[in-house]
C-alpha cells in the first residue's frame, strides 16, 4: 500500500486542483450584458446629452463605459477611435463616465472632462486625460495638471474651474454612472456594440474590428431588407 | 532530530508550500483565461502586469506554466518523501528553473513595467522559500 501512497496523494491533489480551477473558471466566466429595448439609444440622439465621436446618426453604436484613471480604458481608447475613423460614417462612439470608487482621482477626472464638454471640448480633454493618465493619476493634487490640460486645449480656465464645481457637470457624471449601473456594468472598460456587450477576449484591435465589421454588415442587411 | 527525520520534515514543508503557490497560480491562470485581468479588481498595477505582453506566451497565460511548475514541485517532493531517489534531482531542477523565471519576472515588473502585481510577488516569495528549503536539504547518505 505504501508503494502506491505517493501516487494516490498526487492524484488527489491533481483532481482537487483541476476541480478548483474549473469551479473558479465557471464562477468568473463573464456573463455578457445586453442593453434592453427601453434603454437603447435612439437613432437620432439628443447630442446635448451624449458625447458622440463620429457620425451622430451612424447605424452602429459603440457605447463605452470608461474611467479616465483605468489603465485598460486608456489602452483601448486609441484603437476605439481608430475603428470609428476606419468605419466612418457607419460607426459612432458614445462615451459614458463610469468612475470606479477604487480610483483616487477617477471621479474628478470625469468632472474635468464634462466641464471641458461644456465648452465644446469633451473629446479633446478625453484624449488628453487618457494620454496623460500615468502622470495625473499618480499626482497627489492633480488639479494643477487638469488646469494645464484645460489651457493647452484652449479652454477658458476660470470658467472651466467654475463648471467643475457646478451641479450640471456632477449630474452628467452621475447620470452616466446610473445608466451603467442599471445595465449591470461593474467594471471598466465595458463596451456595448449595438447594445451587446463586447466580450473581454475581443477587447483588442482585431477583435474590435471583427465585431464592428459584423455589426456594420448586419446593419446594412437590415437597411437593405427595409428598402 | 536525525538527518533523515529533518529531511522528511523539509519535504513535507516543500509539498505544503508548493500547494500555496499552486493555489495562487491557478487563480492567476483563471484570471488570465477569463480576461478578468482587464478589470483586475481596480488595481492599476495589477493590470499593468497581468495585462502586459510578458504575462502571456501566445494565448497561454504564463501563470498556467506556473501551475504546472508548482504541481511538479508537489509531485517530486511527495515522491522524494517516499524515497524515490530521482525525485530529489527533478525537484532541484524544477525549483532552479522556477527561481530563474522568478528573477526574470521581478526584473520585468521593476524595470520594464514599473508596476508590481501582489499575486506575482506572492508567487515570487513562495519560489524563494522553496529554493531556500531545497538548499537546506541535507545531502543523501551514500
Amino acid at each position: 500500500m505504501k508503494r502506491y501512497l505517493p501516487f494516490i496523494i498526487v492524484a488527489i491533489i491533481a483532481i482537487a486542483a483541476v476541480s478548483a480551477g474549473a469551479i473558479l473558471y465557471r464562477a468568473k466566466l463573464p456573463h455578457l450584458l445586453s442593453i434592453p429595448q427601453d434603454k437603447v439609444i435612439s437613432g437620432s440622439p439628443n447630442t446635448e446629452k451624449m458625447h458622440i465621436r463620429g457620425e451622430p446618426n451612424a447605424p452602429v453604436t459603440v457605447e463605452e463605459f470608461g474611467d479616465f484613471e483605468c489603465p485598460p480604458c486608456s489602452s483601448m481608447a486609441p484603437y476605439l477611435d481608430a475603428r470609428v475613423s476606419e468605419f466612418k460614417p457607419r460607426v459612432r462612439l458614445v462615451f459614458r463616465n463610469f468612475p470606479l470608487p477604487s480610483h483616487k482621482h477617477g471621479r474628478e477626472a470625469a468632472l474635468v472632462a464634462e466641464a471641458a464638454g461644456l465648452q465644446g471640448k469633451f473629446w479633446e480633454m478625453h484624449d488628453v486625460l487618457y494620454r496623460e493618465q500615468a502622470t495625473w493619476s499618480k499626482a497627489d493634487n492633480p488639479h494643477e495638471l487638469f488646469d494645464a490640460y484645460a489651457g493647452t486645449i484652449g479652454l477658458n480656465v476660470a470658467e472651466f474651474n467654475k463648471d467643475m464645481e457646478s451641479e450640471k457637470v456632477k449630474e452628467r457624471v452621475d447620470s452616466d454612472h446610473a445608466r451603467g449601473v442599471s445595465l449591470g456594468v461593474t467594471s471598466t472598460p465595458t463596451v456595448f456594440i449595438n447594445n451587446r456587450e463586447l466580450p473581454s477576449d475581443k477587447r483588442n484591435p482585431e477583435g474590435l474590428h471583427a465585431t464592428i465589421d459584423e455589426a456594420v454588415k448586419t446593419a446594412s442587411q437590415t437597411k437593405g431588407e427595409q428598402k | 532530530m536525525s538527518v533523515a527525520r529533518f529531511r522528511t520534515v523539509l519535504y513535507v514543508i516543500v509539498a505544503i508550500v508548493s500547494l500555496a503557490g499552486l493555489a495562487d497560480a491557478i487563480y492567476l491562470t483563471v484570471q488570465g483565461l477569463t480576461g478578468e485581468t482587464l478589470a483586475c479588481g481596480g488595481s492599476p498595477d495589477c493590470f499593468r502586469v497581468l495585462g502586459s505582453q510578458y504575462a502571456r506566451i501566445g494565448r497561454i497565460p504564463v501563470a498556467a506554466i506556473g501551475t504546472v511548475a508548482y504541481f511538479s514541485v508537489f509531485t517530486f517532493a511527495t515522491f522524494a518523501l517516499f524515497g524515490y531517489a530521482r525525485a530529489r534531482l527533478f525537484l532541484a531542477l524544477t525549483i532552479t528553473a522556477m527561481f530563474l523565471a522568478t528573477l526574470w519576472f521581478l526584473y520585468v515588473q521593476a524595470f520594464l513595467l514599473h508596476a508590481f502585481c501582489r499575486y506575482c510577488l506572492f508567487s515570487a516569495a513562495v519560489t524563494f522559500l522553496l529554493a531556500g528549503l531545497v538548499i537546506a536539504l541535507p545531502p543523501r547518505e551514500a
